[in-house]
């Protein structure tokens, strides 16, 4: 069909002309429909702060006195604040509430619009990002409340909040991805099975050096290991690059193995074929 | 071809084995209402999935207002408007964060679409419930919600699909005007689907009849009842109707007689007087005549005759809103 067999719009459709938004308007539009929703679903935040805190205090507790032969300078406290973190941001994500888009309809809304597909899962994951970083403040509040210090002092405490947010994306895209595929709520919900080997089967609670034979080996192929070196090393070391380095890398390779799941769940899902 | 605004040629989609669209060719003029017309399953909502671009062709093209859907989609979407046959809103937010999401996605100025809005809320008689989280709704308000939302960048082509299903008669009534209105006052194309034959006839200057994926019947209202006859005579009777076919076939004035099950339709150019003969015709026969009923055809007449099947038997009824 030739260009001028293009029906010319209607005269009233002059004035509100629809134009493509642009990608960066997509997704700041769909960050901002995701921001919205939290506050109005607050039981999605609200337990894993709660579990975080009710571990990190208990933990505290629980394992100062054992974990004194950590060595001279080792503080417990401050040792179990980036698992505590961890504990609240891992699996933090609208994933579930796409779900409700994918069977409510309105993910074929959104379809239906000039909107670049990419720029929906990316406007979630912003603010996944956002939130992960707010639920980090008062974790860390409880930390300085109970006398955890930095030894990388503001920055320090910027670029922890940055890894950690990033984890959280990170580990996100597990439940994108299977909200996406599968467009069932049980099955997001069950993202949660992943959460007990990355968080656990590591240095949650102890140094590296005290865990046993075949938890030692798993924990050395955990990628959570490194990030909480890393984290660690924020708070009790200074600027120790390689193990910030290693958290970084260990982030980007399960990034890169959960977007490649998610982005291609995401061209199933809006393949029209 | 200028004015077409929608048009298929051999549409098919397939889902698996299954053939959901067997060969479906429209032209649909700029400034039409067309609609589709037909039972549960018979392939309309894929068709209208097809041409708002969710779903690809499985062979044949479709274009619409003159992009083809399959490689220009995004040509496609600037230009349609679209409700689904269930109100595709997301609870958690207000009307007013729904409109204003969707023009943001459309491009549209921050002030046109601001004033767009509170016009959209005015026009469905929503102003007072905009800032409401869409939850609160009834089923009424999110129907007519969801028809707004498509209108907020003023398409040149809404689709509706089944747009007054599950409505009370008075919604269905509003918004019967309004899809007038957007005709009319906008020139807007409308593509409706309907499993309602008072909707069909009410609103639509052509409607096709789908079937098992096939048009089996495409014109004015008007026309595909005239094709059927002036009058009609119904005869319903204890048991198979089949037999009194050739009762009434040879009698003065009888066009056409069909049976379906315990029926007999009787097609004629003057039903007040061949419905006496038919009367005594039927009443020599050792059949119960329970009754015995004169009218003019309805689109459900003509789905009978091509199809063998009324159309709303086929359709599941559903409840309506209270």
């Amino acid at each position: 069909m030739s260009t001028s067999d293009v029906i010319a719009p209607n005269p009233a459709a002059d004035i509100l002309r629809a134009r493509p938004a642009g990608f960066l308007r997509d997704v700041s539009a769909i960050a901002g429909r995701a921001l919205r929703a939290v506050p109005r679903d607050l039981e999605a935040v609200t337990p894993p702060i709660f579990i975080a805190l009710f571990f990190f205090l208990v933990n505290i507790a629980t394992l100062s006195k054992l974990t004194r032969a950590g060595g001279a300078g080792f503080v417990y406290k401050a040792f179990e604040m980036p698992t505590a973190i961890l504990l609240g941001v891992t699996g933090i994500s609208r994933a579930p509430a796409l779900v409700l888009d994918v069977q409510d309809g309105y993910l074929d809304r959104l379809l239906m619009t000039p909107i670049r597909r990419l720029a929906i899962l990316l406007g979630h994951m912003i603010a996944d990002v956002t939130v992960a970083m707010a639920l980090t403040v008062p974790i860390l509040a409880v930390g300085f409340l109970i006398g955890v210090r930095f030894k990388t002092g503001v920055l320090g405490v910027l670029a922890f909040i940055l890894l950690a947010a990033l984890w959280s994306l990170a580990f996100s895209g597990f439940g994108y991805a299977i909200a996406l595929k599968t467009g069932n709520p049980a099955a997001v919900n069950s993202t949660f099975l992943l959460f007990f080997p990355f968080l656990f089967l590591t240095t949650s609670y102890v140094p590296r050096a005290q865990l046993s034979g075949w938890l030692d080996t798993v924990a050395g192929f955990n990628p959570v290991t490194y990030l909480l070196e890393g984290l660690r090393s924020l708070v009790s070391r200074g600027w120790a690059w390689t193990q910030l380095g290693q958290a970084v890398l260990a982030i980007a390779v399960l990034g890169t193995l959960s977007m490649s799941l998610c982005f291609a769940a995401l061209r199933g899902r809006t393949r029209r074929g | 071809m200028g004015d077409v605004a929608i048009r298929t040629d051999g549409l098919v989609r397939h889902f698996d084995k299954f053939v959901a669209v067997d060969h479906v060719d429209l032209a649909i003029e700029r400034g039409e209402i067309y609609g589709f017309l037909g039972p549960n399953g018979a392939g309309k909502s894929t068709t209208v999935r097809v041409l708002c671009t969710l779903l690809a062709p499985t062979a044949g093209t479709a274009t619409v207002a003159g992009f083809d859907v399959s490689s220009r989609p995004g040509d496609v979407r600037l230009r349609i408007g679209v409700a689904l046959q269930e109100a595709a809103l997301d609870a958690k937010q207000t009307g007013r964060e729904l409109l204003r999401l969707q023009g943001l996605l459309y491009g549209l100025p921050k002030r046109a679409m601001d004033r767009r809005v509170d016009e959209l809320g005015e026009l469905i008689d929503l102003t007072d419930a905009l800032d409401r989280p869409i939850a609160t709704y009834s089923g009424g308000m999110k129907r007519r919600l969801d028809l707004v939302a498509a209108l907020v960048h003023n398409p040149e082509i809404l689709f509706l699909d089944e747009p007054t299903t599950g409505l009370d008669p008075a919604s269905r009534t509003s918004v019967w005007a309004e899809v007038r209105r957007l005709n009319t006052e906008l020139g807007m194309t409308i593509f409706l689907t309907t499993q309602y034959l008072e909707e069909a006839d009410e609103l639509c200057g052509r409607v096709g009849i789908i079937n098992q994926g096939r048009i089996v019947a495409e014109g004015t209202p008007d026309d595909l009842k005239r094709s059927i006859g002036a009058d009609i005579i119904i005869a319903r009777v204890d048991g198979d109707a089949g037999p009194l076919r050739a009762i009434v076939e040879g009698l003065s004035g009888v066009q056409g007689v069909e049976a379906h099950g315990n029926e007999l339709v009787i097609a004629t150019g003057d039903g007040p007087a061949t419905i006496s003969p038919v009367a005594v015709a039927l009443s020599g026969s050792n059949v119960t005549v329970r009754t015995l009923t004169l009218r003019t055809p309805t689109l459900d007449d003509v789905f009978l005759e091509l199809t063998g099947t009324h159309i709303e038997r086929q359709t599941t009824s559903k409840d309506t809103e209270r």
